[in-house]
């Protein structure tokens, strides 16, 4: 702390929460609910904070305030309270809360509001107040009770049991209490390099001082050395690393004193596909993996220990090298048992398997997929493959659920399968069929274009959708059990990144699901206009077009919606919008509209020449619909902006002669019937 | 390794006898009867319940029939032993006692990089929960460290700790084995070698794997489950809840088997775990009741 900052009467603020290991893949949000929580806190009570910086380690949470003024100013505080009106036991409470008399409430808007005038506080009993109210109102995804105090369940929740507070303004410890635990000015260095205490000064040295304890606080320095150590160990070993961003974080989350190492396993295990390997080194033991010069898996893993140990580390690496040894062997075990069986057999066990109750086993879902697949393609719907190998990818895309690797690492279905069909003389397009037919998964995922592929994906996909919602099963709100959601956005990705043709009535006919299917089609619009948003496609016009009827062929669909958007959004488009909208408030209230009302004798040129335009532009836009010429049947459309807008201009539609009204409303809704062979204009915002 | 000579398997096991009596807990022997893991225990899953303190260690065999693999994997057994502890109210120390516990039987952490990595844990049958920790030695879980926040489906009050320590994990990893056949079971004399956990039970590993996967009858076995069932919910009628929960380790362990034999299907294997979780919490709610305390 310099003088300089204490002439200003800023200070400085220091607060760690000590815990047992917080979860690695919790501490970076929980830096952010820290900060956040804090803020909250010094802005209630009128505070600010030049800047705010959190530390987290799996050992501590930790947070450093700058610039905090010693004092808040006076402030007057404004509550609201009942409305006027409001039963009396309602202003009694408010009263009773605030203190004060109705007299002295003031009225706005029909709302009696308090303003409750406050003398300027302490930071410091600012921040003693806060910080057990932070603590409580930690948002963890998972909290737990513990010790003595867990008698009761209204004791302390925290990710784990809390273990010390330090809570220090300027050079002043910050007293408070929470469960039993009183803030100080001390805290614990790293595990088992330091033992006793750590004093801390002040805000300005904490970061140091634990530094000389072993502890890197800094979340951003102990990624940067596993990122760089693990790099620097492989090329080392003449190898590259393969990168791994979530295994720096999540390596970081787990050490307060990182230290990589590089291991080496048995290259025999090389033999199982080195996607198992990754997996197994990454998910259970957090481990890079490194390719060698030709771009190879090598037979090496970089682990991150957490000591620096007085052999250099050997034992650990001797010991990390068994535990993965283990771990392969068994993969090794699975991949050789899975090769002895053939895929056909393993799908054969698939009626085992329940895939839902109300819809039969896995077995009886493959051959619903394997006759879609094939239809799909016997139908031209997907083209340039045999509809045999299609059939064939989707009878035995299932089939790795039940190989023993897939048993022991679930996320490596498809994939599995993929190397289990090629091993036993698939064709490489059936082969890549089975091992991709998940994909895409979710937006973003790559969309597959092998047709093969393809056809068994989306006969997945629609299979999956058209049943759970025969069966009543549609997702609702946010509950989405079966991923239908995701489900569908595959769907959608499939077609469209394929331009595949096809009424979708049709395509969902041909699940046999049901005979009828209004829910999902809905449900499936839904979902192309969130799809679609990302690409900058307005939801209404997906809705002017689809509410039409008619048009449910998705591709086409949305072109036309495309076209639409390119002329809606000039002055032009604009221009027809508004008066398509006129002209529909006017049709709205009149009755009887009959758009074959007879001409009267003595038409004036407006009626005239809208009368010419529509006879021309209704026919060529229904023709350039016809013809999937968009783009035509809005050039026919804006042909028809300029009589319309002199028709409105030069002619009162509400005229006093009953012939000619009924004519001028039969005109106005020819034109709407015109711009309705493009798009329902009323569902058009703007 | 460390300076001391490694730890038979049965040191090792005194060792932590000695190390967590010398804590206070009581050292109590293994339930007598088959069961999965060391938590069925009454010592730990019914001493959760409640408000008295309760701190105790014991090894208990635990059957996993369908881990077993005819003594042929060096890594998997179809029944093993666990070392558990479990201390009520969880102390405040729990995991600096954990850690003395690792340096009494060998393992320098100074030289071994130890780690407390989350892990939640859960039991569907017992309808328990808690969270915690598998702890790492250079990247090998050796324990599950836990903290009870519900047994039965009752709010643990208050939470215990509990250790589970995989014994024959550890003891490859003091001894520096590659099968846990090959572990010493004991030490060697001057005119006797030292025996294998091979000798004492890979025999046993063979013609258990066989019973489980081969012969037991699977018509025998799902007539004792329900028996066992009915046991159960007739003990609860009369307030014995102890002998009941008895019933539910039994129908437990039956389950497991039928697990084994493959007889299960998928969409049954709920409905059966459901139905043993019934008897264990309607054991735990006869033993909260039992004790005249509240949820």
């Amino acid at each position: 702390m310099d003088g300089k900052e204490r002439m200003d009467g800023m200070t400085d603020f220091l607060l760690e929460l000590r815990s047992e290991e917080i979860p690695a893949r919790m501490q970076v949000k929980a830096k952010e609910d820290l900060a956040r929580l804090f803020n909250d806190a010094l802005a209630k009570a009128g505070l600010a904070a030049a800047s705010v910086e959190t530390f987290a380690t799996p050992r501590r949470l930790a947070l450093i305030a700058t610039g905090l003024p010693l004092a808040t100013d006076a402030v007057s505080e404004e509550t609201k309270g009942p409305k006027v009106g409001a039963p009396p036991q309602a202003m009694e409470g408010f009263l009773r809360k605030t203190g004060l008399t109705e007299d002295q409430l003031i009225e706005r808007d029909g709302v009696y509001f308090a303003i409750v005038e406050k003398a300027g506080r302490q930071t410091a009993d600012v921040l003693a107040e806060a910080i057990p109210a932070i603590i409580r109102a930690f948002p963890w995804p998972k909290s737990q009770r513990w010790g003595a105090g867990s008698a009761s369940t209204e004791s302390l929740r925290w990710v784990r049991p809390l273990q010390g507070i330090v809570a220090i303004l300027g050079d002043d410890v910050v007293p408070c209490e929470i469960e039993g635990i009183i803030s100080g000015a001390t805290t614990m260095g790293h595990r088992f390099h330091h033992s006793g205490a750590v004093a801390i000064g002040n805000a300005g040295d904490y970061a140091e001082k634990l530094r000389d304890a072993h502890v890197l606080v800094h979340f951003s320095e102990r990624c940067a050395l596993i990122r760089d150590g693990a790099k620097a160990a492989a090329a080392a070993a003449g190898l590259t690393l393969v990168e791994d961003e979530g295994l720096v974080v999540e390596n970081a989350g787990l050490t307060e004193w990182p230290v990589p190492m590089l291991g080496r396993f048995d290259p025999a295990f090389l033999d199982v596909p080195q996607e198992v390997i990754q997996l197994t080194a990454r998910v259970n033991q957090k481990y890079f993996v490194c390719h060698d010069s030709t771009g190879k898996l090598a037979n090496a893993f970089v682990c991150t220990a957490n000591i620096d140990a007085h052999d250099g580390g050997a034992a650990i690496v001797a010991g990390n090298e068994k535990v993965l040894a283990a771990r392969l062997s068994d993969a090794k075990f699975f991949w050789e048992q899975d090769l002895k069986v053939a895929l056909d057999d393993q799908a054969a066990k698939l009626a085992q398997i329940t895939f839902h109750e109300k819809l039969g086993s896995v077995a009886d879902k493959v051959e619903r997929v394997a006759r879609l697949a094939e239809w799909l393609v016997t139908e031209g719907i997907v083209t340039g493959c045999s509809a045999a190998d299609a059939k064939r990818a989707a009878e035995l895309c299932k089939a790795d659920l039940v190989t023993g690797m897939v048993g022991e690492f679930p996320e490596l279905q498809g994939l599995m399968g993929g190397y289990y069909a090629r091993a036993q003389g698939e064709t490489d397009a059936v082969a890549d069929a089975v091992r991709d037919h998940y994909k895409p998964v979710g937006q973003g995922d790559d969309v597959p274009t092998a047709p093969v592929t393809v056809a068994v994906s989306l006969a997945d996909k629609l299979d999956t959708l058209a049943q759970f919602f025969a069966a009543g099963m549609p997702p609702t709100g946010s509950k989405d059990p079966f991923a239908l959601r995701r489900a569908a956005i595959g769907f959608l990705s499939l077609l469209l990144q394929n331009d595949l043709r096809c009424s979708l009535k049709d395509m969902l006919l041909a699940t046999g699901a049901a005979t009828s299917f209004d829910s999902l089609e809905e449900f499936l619009v839904d979902r192309l206009k969130v799809q679609q948003r990302e690409a900058g496609v307005r939801h209404d016009l997906i809705d002017a077009v689809f509410s039409l009827g008619g048009e449910d062929d998705l591709v086409r669909l949305l072109a036309r919606v495309n076209a639409l958007q390119a002329y809606i959004i000039t002055a032009e488009g604009a221009n027809l919008l508004a008066a398509y909208k006129r002209a529909a408030n006017i049709l709205k209230v009149a009755d009887g509209v009959d758009a074959a009302a007879p001409a009267p004798a003595d038409l004036v040129a407006e009626e005239r020449a809208l009368l010419t335009a529509l006879d021309t532009a209704a026919p060529n836009a229904a023709a350039a619909v016809d013809a999937e010429d968009f783009e035509g049947a809005m050039a026919a459309l804006a042909s028809l902006r300029a009589p319309i807008d002199a028709f409105f201009e030069g002619v009162m539609v509400n005229d006093e002669d009953p012939t000619k009204r009924a004519f001028r409303l039969g005109l106005l809704a020819r034109f709407r019937d015109a711009v309705h062979r493009v798009a329902d204009f009323s569902r058009i915002e703007g | 390794m460390s300076d001391i000579a490694p730890l038979s398997f049965q040191d090792l096991i005194l060792t932590l006898h000695d190390y967590w009596g010398k804590q206070g807990c009581a050292i109590l022997q293994p339930y007598d009867m088959e069961m999965g893991a060391g938590t069925f225990h009454t010592a730990t899953t019914l001493r959760a319940l409640g408000p008295d303190p309760w701190n105790a260690a014991f090894v208990q065999p635990s059957r996993r029939p369908t881990d077993g693999r005819y003594g042929e994997n060096p890594n998997r057994l179809g029944a093993y032993y666990q070392y558990q502890v479990i201390l009520k109210p969880s102390p405040p120390d729990l995991q600096e006692l954990y850690l003395g516990s690792l340096k009494a039987i060998g393992i320098d952490p100074l030289l071994h990089d130890i780690r407390f990595v989350e892990d939640d844990w859960e039991s569907p049958t017992l309808g328990a929960w808690g969270l915690g920790w598998e702890v790492w030695c250079d990247g090998m879980e050796v324990t599950q460290f836990t903290y009870f926040q519900q047994m039965g489906g009752f709010d643990c009050k208050p939470v215990s700790g509990e250790l589970t320590y995989g014994l024959e994990r550890l003891a490859m990893y003091i001894q520096n084995k590659d099968s846990i056949f090959d572990l010493a079971y004991n030490n060697a004399t001057a005119d006797r070698p030292a025996i294998t956990y091979g000798d004492v039970f890979r025999e046993n590993e063979r013609q258990m794997s066989t019973y489980h996967f081969e012969v037991a009858d699977t018509d025998m076995l799902f007539d004792a489950f329900k028996k066992a069932t009915a046991e159960c919910e007739s003990c609860l009628a009369r307030s014995l809840p102890i002998p009941a929960y008895e019933q539910a380790i039994k129908a437990s362990h039956i389950f497991n088997i039928l697990q084994a034999r493959g007889v299960i299907s998928v969409q049954e294997r709920a409905s059966y775990m459901g139905r043993v979780r019934d008897l264990a919490k309607g054991s735990c709610q006869a033993w909260m009741e039992k004790n005249g305390w509240t949820a």
